[in-house]
């Protein structure tokens, strides 16, 4: 240290001769290892909803892929049908929900294949995954993924939510969880079982709320509807939106 | 078609100037990169060989979906060490003319049209305004050169030469355009 007190560091923290020298100011360390991303979602989808009614679930989900705030990718599908009683949501990184449909369908096609008439239950479907979820998880290596299973099987419907770190159960929503719960409640608290009227009714009405409140959302859904008679994919829709508010908004004092 | 320009910077030098991002993968298949070009270069290095081997083993020309899966999976795989995205684009007896995006995730998808790279930010306006479908080839040269010159004009870290390449059933054509030459707009 110099005297006046003043440091000199013109070459202190310089290049030296056979190391790895950082440029200040560089968030690199060198020789932490490679730098890992499997801890950052690239391409996102926002929430899934489900609800179940009397004969069947119904699960919605918009179409878009966000790359952070930019809606990119604004016509893909969410939804899955894995087979003719189940059906699946992904919520999260969309390149993980690829690598999962792939597998499940190729899961799928090998049950048909041995021919003895039994087929994937919808639990069956959730406890397997759940399973793989969980696993990824404990190798530092998740799959970036909230889903959402539904499905009607020997007369009992099923629904239930699976994501990147535990499972837990009923009407599952990601992102907007506490913002759905008190629309959803008010239709069905209190009653034994909903239509299919009110379900379709109730979630096209979180949809829309969905894509007037959620920033990451877009207003154009498909709706997956499984019941004894099978699985329907309904879409892509849109929602009709009011703006007539706008007009009477006027200043902020 | 497929269009891309040729600036590859190392934070603020710019490393090169005239570097060809547009990568042949197979006759009527060119694949785009960005990102970390060393990591692209290595992806597609490594995606001509498992495609042109493929291609042999199946005595056909690869499709356009064969070849952006083996992308896909380059880069789903590796997504811990990889920083970079790819646009393929080409064409096959199947389905003829076809363009795949595979983001920094390693996900897939087919677009009628696509945008990617840094640049890419600043011309999801226009791309969305001018897009149409079925235009002639002349309308979308027209496209293509105009978004390129768009996003090199507004994005630093994009410039110099407009390389574009025309695949069609018949063969391929290169066209290349320099910096002097590319459409002039509102530029103070």
């Amino acid at each position: 240290m110099d005297p006046s007190g003043l440091k000199l560091n013109f070459w202190e923290n310089g290049p030296k001769p056979g190391q790895f020298y950082s440029f200040p100011g560089s968030s690199l360390t060198p020789g932490c290892g490679p730098i890992k991303h499997t801890l950052n979602p690239m391409v996102t989808g926002t929430s899934v909803l489900g609800v179940k009614f009397t004969g069947g679930v119904i699960i919605a989900a918009d179409m878009l892929g966000s790359y952070g705030s930019l809606a990119r990718f604004r016509n893909i599908s969410r939804l899955m049908k894995v087979n003719d009683s189940t059906i699946l949501g992904a919520s999260g990184d969309y390149a993980d929900y690829q690598y999962m449909k792939q597998i499940i369908e190729q899961m799928v096609i090998d049950e048909e294949l041995l021919g003895d008439g039994h087929s994937y239950s919808p639990k069956a479907i959730h406890s397997w995954l759940t399973r793989v979820m969980y696993n990824r998880r404990s190798k530092m290596n998740p799959l970036w993924n909230t889903v959402v299973i539904g499905g009607f099987y020997n007369d009992e419907r099923w629904l239930e939510f699976s994501n990147l770190a535990v499972c837990l159960g009923l009407f599952s929503v990601r992102l907007f969880f506490v913002s759905m719960q008190p629309l959803m409640r008010e239709v069905v608290e209190n009653k034994v079982e909903i239509t299919k009227d009110e379900a379709r009714a109730l979630i096209e009405r979180c949809l829309k709320v969905l894509y007037y409140r959620d920033a990451r959302s877009y207003n154009r859904h498909e709706i997956a509807i499984v019941t004894k008679e099978g699985v329907e994919i309904v879409g892509p829709m849109s929602c009709e939106t009011n703006w007539e508010i706008a007009h009477m908004v006027s200043g902020f004092e | 078609m497929v269009g891309v320009e040729d600036l590859v910077h190392f934070r603020y030098y710019v490393s090169s100037k005239t570097i060809n991002k547009l990568i042949q993968v197979h006759d009527r298949i060119f694949c785009c990169i960005a990102g970390s070009l060393a990591d692209a270069q290595a992806v597609t290095k490594a995606a001509k060989f498992q495609i042109s081997f493929h291609s042999i083993q199946m005595e056909s020309p690869p499709l356009v979906k064969a070849a952006a899966s083996v992308l896909k999976e380059l880069c789903y795989n590796n997504k811990e060490e990889l920083q970079a995205g790819f646009i393929t684009a080409g064409w096959d007896r199947k389905k003829g003319p076809q363009v795949y995006t595979v983001a920094l995730g390693g996900m897939l998808l087919s677009q009628p049209f696509t945008i990617g790279g840094s640049g890419s930010t600043y011309i999801y306006g226009y791309a969305d305004a001018k897009y149409k479908p079925d235009m002639s080839k002349e309308e979308c040269l027209q496209f293509a050169t105009n978004a390129l010159a768009l996003a090199m004009g507004r994005d630093n870290v994009s410039g110099g030469v407009a390389h574009l390449v025309v695949i069609t059933e018949e063969g391929v054509e290169h066209i290349v355009i320099p910096g002097d030459k590319l459409p002039k707009f509102h530029d103070e």
